[in-house]
């Protein structure tokens, strides 16, 4: 315990306290104005209250529309995680020329596309399709724009799972399917668990997709909803807004937890350096 | 796709030996493997993309009378932006802002995060990455509200903490907040990656570093930085991108005041829904691609030197 | 493997082929020209739908609730007497103005989108040279049928400039509003000034505000200034002073660009702001027009150019954002005066600048008849007193007016004295960025600029925004 060590424990401890505090302090919102009688921008202790969350579940659309913004983000998920496992495989295993650079243009037009630019092309093509007003059409364009980086790092992670296991599978007769579903995707699970995670966290949080393509309100998600909580002059309406913040914050907790604690969190493979 | 929380790949484009069909996949099944992503990607992305540079060379907008004949003006938009004052001041803006919290908040305190978790008590452990975890994955309007509430001139936190009530910190200090906003945001990404490439460096060399006394400083440059150069590489161009093109900063200061955080996703939201010009926001559309693209490439040559 | 990026590529230029065949933006427009007017006008079975920018439980929310708990019922009542069985489905967005609009734009460009669509006032025009909307009777077919509506005769004309664009009836107004000078009747006897006070020139307001700066820690008059404040300076400030010196800032679609009448407002502006009649400062602030309510309501300001909103929620004595408990007796109000009498648009001795809602039909509805019938069903005069819920506002019809405002004289005071002489902005496509040029002129007045190189700065701006010279009047 020399004091040069006294010091640098203490210096650590100090860093450490002021990097949690700057990553937690402007999360006490979200704990405190839920709670409080008159909710404002900004912390304080709350003057105890449930009065926010009645006035939120009674709230025409707002509960509604996270059973809207689930269907849409388990849906988009769901396909995302399929599709960019099988080819991500098939990129991994079969070698195609010019795949890298195809790849990665299209990583780069992802950015372009998902901006406010491409909104007129995406909404004509949708309503050509008939599928404007449709959950499912939004789910659709969300899955072409995320998909992209999803092969990228799914890739990654099946090039890491050593091409041993499936050869020596092989030389004991299993199919390829068998080969996929015994030894691919468990090895890969961590992978697809975490593009599950990371494409529903993305879909959830987006704006202006739905906001263009649904007309209903009742089928609008709560990322639109929560946009549309102003009072009658148009400020923000701060009993629901905080409330719904919350609620709106548990689903993505919930599965990041849940994922995290069955596969682990992790963002590539065995990335070789 | 706004949100910080972006993906996630891998370096791109580097040569790994042959790839092998181990599996017996066959060209056929291949190709059946690739068509579901392929035809998403082509009908949901490339289309609208090229629909989209189209439209950068229009006069087009949704209302008036050039939505009834819009017309093809050529390269004229292109002009048009490198005249335009608020472009280039969006650009400035953007590298600030990406210089700032990306390559600067978000990688440095990433590694920080890395490098001291790696020694520290499971417990701390745990709480610190939870914490900075849950501000990559809450959701982005959620987000902003919280760190609106944060800035706030009249009941804000940091006015409360700092006791210095009235700073409108969103409004005199727009890209300062921004800078913090971000870094805040998305250090999680870089913590992640750094995590796991330290892993890779071989504990005996640490142990043989300390050993001879080289102070940390000189661990990090001599041993551990040779071995995670291609992450560290890999994980700024990375970040870069997603904040150079990250349209959080318009859910807390849309912008203003007066332009003076407008950066270039947010300067085309404007230019396309406040002033209805979809043909020169497509125009700049695509000058943001390029520009992600000679990052890119700029990346890419560094890596190649690398090896 | 040389087949995939074969494929790719085909796929590539595949797509880029549809975008030539398909990517024509704007297809020429000639959608319901071959439509009949009388399409399915005896349908049994209709449906229609609403469209508007209000939601329940968010902006607009009592708005959204008359239309969904009030208006559709009873149409649907209404019709089932007829024999006809309608369904009327309302769809509320409740978002930002400008994305509401772009979105709606992005529906009737395709031509789909809800049957009767309500939308602000400046947006007719843009929305008409696109092809969105179309005149009544050009939808309707007859127009006999629409020029008789007996609604027509109780909108005052210069009311329905706010659904129409050159000279045609694009939609019926909703609820509109009028601007006035409030002044401080308390200060004003302190300066020795008359308690009914009616300026009828500029002069006039100036030496008014001379003898209100002898009193202390007041600034004698607030008109809207700058960029902070955006559209409220154009609206608040120098449109209604342009319409007073007899020009309109768009007229036969020429932008009023460097020009007299441009200069004698920027003059005006500077008389005030150079010479400590009005705080430069506070023009510059974020909440600069919060903090003139404010200090308006603790008698700090003698006279403001407001809208009625000033009044029904501002100062109202006990729900307004700064209460005056005596505001009936406290606040005085008068018309704006041209810069001298007879000077004003049209010859006009007073002037006004209003804002507001129409609601238009959309011309690719399969039931033009129906959403005709519905369009004068919800502006019928039970219908218009049955929205306000019990609430006193200026309504489009002047026959409500004179039933729910009788107990307001203010608000009674604009529905009869100054809608008739109002003014609507033009609705185009260029308005907003002029709007923004004009408020830049008077920032650099008010900071300090001559007057002639604020109007320079001006008029540079119009014709960039207006995108030729030849769409510009100067003089």
């Amino acid at each position: 315990m020399t004091p040069a060590y006294v010091v640098r424990r203490i210096g650590f401890y100090i860093l450490i306290c002021i990097v949690t505090l700057f990553f937690a302090v402007p999360m006490l919102w979200i704990a405190s104005a839920p709670f409080d009688s008159s909710p404002g921008l900004g912390v304080h202790w709350p003057d105890w209250t449930l009065e926010n969350f009645r006035k939120t579940l009674a709230h025409p659309y707002a509960m509604h529309s996270m059973v809207n913004s689930l269907l849409i983000c388990i849906t988009t998920a769901v396909a995302v995680t399929a599709f960019a496992a099988l080819a991500s495989y098939a990129l991994s295993r079969v070698r195609i020329p010019g795949r890298d650079a195809l790849l990665y243009g299209l990583l780069l037009l992802s950015s372009v596309v998902t901006g406010t630019a491409a909104m007129v092309p995406i909404f004509v093509m949708m309503f050509q399709l008939g599928l404007i007003d449709s959950r499912f059409g939004v789910a659709l364009v969300m899955t072409g724009g995320l998909l992209p980086a999803a092969i990228f790092i799914l890739k990654d992670f099946i090039d890491a799972v050593p091409k041993s296991y499936e050869e020596s599978a092989r030389v004991f007769g299993a199919s390829t399917l068998q080969i996929l579903r015994d030894v691919v995707v468990p090895v890969a699970r961590p992978g697809l668990a975490t593009i599950l995670v990371w494409a529903f966290v993305n879909s959830w949080g987006n704006f202006l997709v739905p906001f263009l393509l649904i007309r209903s309100i009742d089928k609008q998600p709560g990322a639109v909803l929560l946009q549309t909580f102003t009072d009658e002059g148009g400020s923000a309406n701060l009993s629901v807004i905080p409330v719904f913040s919350l609620l709106f914050s548990i689903p993505v907790v919930v599965l990041y937890l849940l994922v995290n604690s069955r596969y682990g969190f992790r963002f590539h493979g065995g990335i070789k350096s | 796709m706004t949100t910080a929380s972006q993906p996630v790949p891998a370096p791109p484009a580097r040569v790994r030996g042959p790839a092998q069909d181990v599996a017996g996949l066959g060209v056929t099944r291949a190709l059946g493997f690739l068509a579901p992503a392929l035809l998403l990607i082509g009908a949901f992305l490339v289309f609208p993309a090229i629909w989209t540079i189209y439209i950068g060379i229009t006069n087009y907008r949704l209302t008036g009378v050039e939505a009834v004949s819009p017309s093809i003006v050529g390269l004229s938009n292109y002009t048009k932006a490198l005249n335009d004052a608020l472009f280039h001041n969006a650009l400035w803006l953007t590298v600030l802002f990406v210089l700032g919290s990306a390559i600067i908040g978000q990688n440095i305190l990433g590694f920080m995060l890395a490098w001291t978790m790696r020694r520290a008590r499971p417990a701390v452990r745990r709480t610190v990455e939870g914490l900075v975890l849950l501000a990559w994955i809450l959701p982005s309007t959620v987000v902003a509200y919280l760190w609106i509430a944060f800035f706030d001139r009249d009941t804000g936190t940091l006015n409360s903490i700092l006791g210095a009530q009235g700073t409108a910190w969103l409004i005199d200090y727009p890209m300062v907040c921004l800078v913090f906003f971000n870094t805040w945001r998305g250090t999680a990404f870089s913590m992640m990656l750094y995590s796991s490439a330290l892993q890779a460096v071989p504990p005996s060399q640490l142990e043989s570093a300390r050993m001879v006394g080289a102070s940390g400083w000189q661990t990090l440059r001599d041993v551990v930085f040779p071995h995670i150069r291609g992450h560290v590489l890999t994980n700024t161009l990375l970040i870069s991108l997603w904040t150079a093109n990250d349209f959080s900063p318009f859910l807390l200061t849309k912008g203003g005041p007066n332009h003076e955080s407008e950066t270039v996703p947010v300067y085309i939201y404007n230019v396309a829904l406040q002033g209805g010009e979809l043909g020169y926001s497509s125009a700049i559309s695509f000058l943001l691609l390029i520009a992600n693209l000679l990052v890119a490439l700029l990346y890419l040559r560094l890596l190649r030197r690398r090896s | 493997m040389r087949r995939i990026s074969r494929l790719s590529r085909l796929a590539v230029l595949g797509s880029a082929a549809v975008v030539l065949l398909t990517g024509c933006l704007g297809s020429s427009d000639s959608g319901s020209a071959g439509q009949d007017s009388n399409r399915n006008a005896d349908a049994k079975k209709v449906e229609l739908t609403i469209g508007s920018n209000s939601v329940k439980g968010g902006k607009n929310s009592s708005g959204a609730t008359f239309t969904q708990d009030v208006l559709i019922p009873a149409f649907v009542a209404d019709q089932k007497t007829k024999g006809v069985d309608v369904t009327v489905k309302f769809e509320g967005d409740g978002s930002d103005d400008e994305v509401y609009k772009q979105k709606l734009a992005l529906s009737l460009s395709n031509k789909a989108g809800p049957d009767l669509i309500n939308i602000d006032g400046i947006w007719v025009g843009e929305f008409a040279q696109a092809g969105y909307i179309k005149p009544l009777t050009d939808t309707v077919g007859d127009a006999a049928k629409v020029d008789d509506w007996d609604g027509w005769k109780q909108i005052p004309d210069s009311v329905q400039q706010l659904g129409s664009f050159e000279g045609k009836r694009y939609g019926v107004p909703g609820g509109t509003d009028g601007r006035v000078l409030y002044f401080n009747k308390k200060l004003f006897q302190q300066a020795g000034l008359p308690a009914d006070w009616q300026p009828k020139s500029w002069d006039e307001i100036t030496s008014a505000a001379q003898a209100l700066k002898k009193l202390p820690g007041v600034t004698p008059v607030q008109i809207n200034a700058g960029t902070a404040m955006g559209e409220a300076t154009t609206m608040q400030g120098v449109l209604p002073l342009l319409v007073g010196t007899g020009a309109t800032i768009n007229t036969d679609g020429k932008w009023l660009g460097n020009s007299s009448q441009i200069r004698q407002v920027l003059d005006f502006y500077k008389g005030i702001y150079s010479t400590g009649l009005g705080d430069p400062v506070l023009q510059r602030e974020a909440k600069g027009r919060d903090k003139s309510f404010a200090e308006f309501a603790a008698n700090k300001i003698g006279i403001l150019l407001e809208g009625d909103y000033f009044w029904r929620s501002v100062v109202q004595p006990k729900e307004g954002v700064a209460k005056m408990a005596d505001r009936d007796a406290a606040v005085g109000y008068a018309l704006i005066p041209a810069s001298k009498p007879g000077g004003g648009i049209k010859g006009q001795d007073f002037v006004s600048m209003s804002g507001g809602g129409a609601t238009a039909i959309n011309p690719n509805t399969k039931f033009p008849q129906q959403a005709w019938e519905l369009l004068q069903f919800m502006n019928s005069a039970d219908m218009v007193k049955k929205s306000l819920n019990g609430a006193a506002k200026i309504t489009q019809r002047t026959d409500v007016n004179a039933e729910v405002l009788a107990g307001d004289p203010m608000l009674n005071f604009v529905a009869t004295k100054v809608l008739p002489l109002t003014q609507y902005r033009p609705g185009l496509a260029e308005y907003p960025k002029i709007s923004a040029a004009l408020q830049q002129a008077t920032a650099d007045v008010v900071g300090g600029k001559s007057t002639d190189a604020a109007a320079k700065g001006y008029e540079t701006a119009v014709e960039a925004a207006a995108g030729s010279k030849d769409k510009v009047t100067s003089n």
